[in-house]
């Protein structure tokens, strides 16, 4: 994989988690108690042998760059390749009206022209998953395909989820793919990874740029199936898309199931995070605790069931927290209970406070908030 | 290389003989620790807190963990583009070459790495105690009292003064007498190896230290009583906090139940504004089952949390079965616990498997003794290993 340089699309293709991303991208959005969402492609990516990476930046990147850093916590801080940070386009413009995210490639088409890789692996970081990508590479090479779609046949459809959709003949080539249709009649979906040459990449943007057309999946692939022998590689792994609010509560509670973690955490290679020095996680004699996923740091003095608890999370006595997202720093202090909420970073929620929401709708609470 | 005001030399050569099994294939400073560390961790964390960004690790014991994990230090901020962490283990001179000697040999052998900082100050600290302490103030009033050599005390519990080198201090806490691990003591002064010398002055004193064949080249025999001997400006440091040298089996767990005390003894691992790092093991979040029940303990990253876990400190890529029990204990990193063991005041060393219904630290008493099982064993399915064995 010496060959294939990786780049990850940070185009949010409309999505939004209400209060969870009004502060951050949807890159940088916390999952699974210790990782953030591009911890999965990112580290997907370097699982599979790709050295030089680079991050195309939407708007709001602060925390993802935060998280980022030099790329150490990948591997990804060497000389030679590593990690790169792409910088918007809209900034720059007079207008500063984000187009798409063809403009974004555009603007850094310097750090395409020049890595020396032939092929590109091209991610969104909003679906996750643990997968290796040689596999679909040599199936790529194999084929001659010109672009590769990385997909899953889906068992169950969420009606308010985000689906890239394809439909593909029995030599898997794409026959039809459509970017969050309203009308769902296909269940495969594209995983959002996208092999190819680093020239049919430039033909894309070059293309969509000299037409007016500025969304890299809709007009680059979707819209040119006939123009690019556009092939489908299917895989069986765990994914979680992360497409609304009520998805992303649903799929951090998921990972509580063994098959799942497994599937996510002790398969195909480890999923890597900046590492914050947070000693072990404390447990009280008051503990009471019964299907959970921590990070470190915390303090459990209360009763937590069924949630996920990020780093430095505080359950004092007496409280209970059920079927809840915690994220950093928040606590919950004496006697107060939670039932499927989403508590952003650094909430408190005072004694005695009762916060319910309901399983297909869960309460947020905006960070920094006092409740 | 740009002067350096103070340099430290670390000492992590140190064998631990008196953990036994624990540092059988590891160098003491390299034992894992609180869950989340390495005992090296505290004082490399101590000293990039305390603003020291120049460090030199003598090894020479089973070295090859502790290289490893202190790597190019970036882990404690270290890798620094003028000093951080430089691993300094014995080598050979066109004179020759030995092992070192003893703790003022090791330094001895290194005056060259020192001399390219040319440093006023040195800080000699050893790699296998668990603290949290600011350097910085330390050398500060070693600077306000013009001293040429300061000792970092603690005042210990009378009855324990027979275990320490203990300082004798006049009204200006002036060290006017040392006396090693006396029966009598004259005062409950306790040196805990951390030293501030004036570069100059300890230069001389090693050297002519290394010319004497009759010496032990120690620190606590040698050079601090050859300083106090010619009356020099020798002070002690009252350092007030947690302080434990866990040289031994029983210090060792001890100092583990401490950490689960509700104030941690004074031993705030959770302190953001004196953080003690560590390497980072890139594991996922705890895993805490629905047959799970964890009371009054400390847990890191990466377990798989099924049984019970009671009063008991759990390091990274532990996996404990179903049903089985852990009480009093210590289980260090990526220990299996199959379903139904029952594990009782036992320090598990790493990489370890118990089977199926082992019953571990059994027996008919009031008062067990601590159990240890070293690393890589295997226990096998429905044994049971009496409290106070050695296993490894």
């Amino acid at each position: 994989m010496n060959n294939v340089m990786g780049i990850i699309n940070n185009n949010p293709q409309g999505i939004s988690l209400k209060e969870i991303t009004a502060h951050r991208s949807l890159a940088s959005t916390p999952i699974a108690a210790r990782h953030r969402l591009i911890d999965f492609p990112l580290s997907n990516m370097v699982n599979s042998g790709i050295k030089n990476v680079g991050i195309l930046l939407e708007s709001r990147f602060r925390s993802l760059l935060d998280h980022i850093g030099p790329g150490k916590a990948w591997g990804l801080d060497t000389k030679k390749d590593g990690l790169f940070l792409l910088p918007p386009a809209h900034i720059y413009g007079s207008s500063q009206i984000y187009k798409g995210d063809i403009e974004n490639l555009h603007t850094n088409l310097d750090y395409i022209h020049r890595s020396s890789q032939e092929y590109v692996v091209l991610a969104y970081p909003f679906i996750v998953c643990n997968i290796n990508y040689r596999r679909a590479f040599d199936y790529h090479i194999k084929s001659g395909a010109d672009i590769t779609v990385i997909y899953k046949d889906l068992e169950t459809m969420h009606r308010d989820s985000h689906y890239t959709t394809i439909k593909t003949d029995n030599e898997e080539r794409l026959i039809d793919m459509k970017v969050n249709p309203d009308t769902r009649r296909d269940t495969r979906v594209s995983l959002k990874r996208y092999i190819m040459k680093k020239e049919i990449l430039l033909e894309i943007i070059d293309n969509s740029v000299a037409t007016g057309q500025w969304d890299f999946e809709k007009n680059g692939i979707a819209s040119r199936l006939s123009h690019y022998d556009v092939r489908g590689f299917p895989v069986h792994d765990y994914i979680a898309i992360i497409g609304s609010v009520s998805e992303y509560y649903r799929r951090n509670l998921e990972m509580l199931q063994p098959e799942i973690f497994q599937d996510l955490f002790e398969g195909v290679g480890p999923i890597y995070t900046k590492h914050k020095d947070e000693a072990a996680t404390k447990y009280t004699t008051n503990s009471r605790v019964n299907n959970l996923l921590a990070a470190n740091g915390c303090f459990i003095d209360g009763e937590v069931e069924n949630s996920v608890l990020f780093r430095g999370v505080k359950i004092r006595q007496g409280a209970r927290v059920k079927n809840s997202v915690v994220m950093q720093k928040s606590e919950v202090k004496e006697n107060a209970v939670l039932e499927n909420v989403i508590l952003d970073k650094n909430v408190r929620i005072n004694p005695g406070k009762e916060l319910r929401g309901d399983p297909a709708f869960p309460l947020i609470i905006e960070k920094n908030s006092v409740i | 290389m740009s002067k350096k005001e103070m340099v430290a030399m670390l000492l992590a050569g140190g064998k631990g003989t008196r953990l036994g099994v624990l540092t059988k294939n590891i160098a003491k400073p390299a034992v894992p620790f609180g869950a989340e560390y390495r005992l090296i961790d505290f004082p490399l964390s101590n000293c990039t807190n305390s603003g020291i960004d120049t460090v030199g690790v003598l090894t020479q014991y089973e070295p090859l963990v502790l290289n490893s994990y202190i790597g190019n230090g970036s882990s404690w901020d270290l890798d620094r583009r003028d000093g951080g962490v430089t691993v300094l283990p014995p080598y050979l001179r066109e004179t020759g070459g030995s092992w070192y000697k003893g703790t003022a040999d090791a330094i001895y052998q290194n005056i060259n790495y020192i001399e390219l900082y040319n440093p006023e100050y040195i800080l000699v600290l050893s790699g296998d105690h668990i603290y949290k302490m600011d350097y910085s103030r330390m050398l500060a009033q070693h600077k306000q009292w013009n001293s040429e050599a300061s000792i970092a005390v603690l005042e210990v519990p009378w009855e324990e003064t027979h275990r320490f080198g203990i300082m004798n201090t006049d009204e200006d806490s002036r060290i006017v007498e040392f006396q090693e691990k006396p029966e009598e003591a004259r005062s409950n002064l306790a040196s805990l190896g951390i030293y501030i010398f004036n570069w100059p002055l300890l230069r001389d004193y090693l050297e002519s230290d290394a010319r004497d064949e009759d010496s032990a080249h120690d620190f606590g025999k040698n050079i601090i009583p050859a300083m106090l001997k010619d009356s020099r400006r020798v002070f002690a440091y009252t350092f007030e906090g947690y302080w434990k040298d866990v040289g031994t089996i029983k210090s060792y767990w001890e100092t583990h139940m401490d950490l689960l005390a509700e104030d941690s003894r004074g031993l705030n691992l959770f302190d953001r504004s004196w953080v003690i790092s560590s390497v980072n093991p890139n594991r996922p979040p705890q895993y805490v089952s629905r047959t799970a029940n964890i009371s009054h303990s400390m847990i890191n990253k990466g377990t798989k949390i099924r049984g019970k876990v009671e009063n008991s400190v759990i390091f990274f890529g532990v996996d404990i079965g179903e049903g089985a029990v852990i009480k009093d204990s210590v289980i260090m990193p990526n220990v299996t616990i199959e379903e139904g063991a029952y594990i009782n005041k036992t320090i598990i060393g790493q990489n370890s498997v118990i089977k199926d219904n082992a019953r571990i630290g059994v027996g008919e008493t009031e008062e067990f003794e601590i159990t240890v099982i070293g690393e890589g064993e295997i226990i096998s399915n429905g044994r049971i290993i009496e409290h106070g064995s050695v296993i490894g």
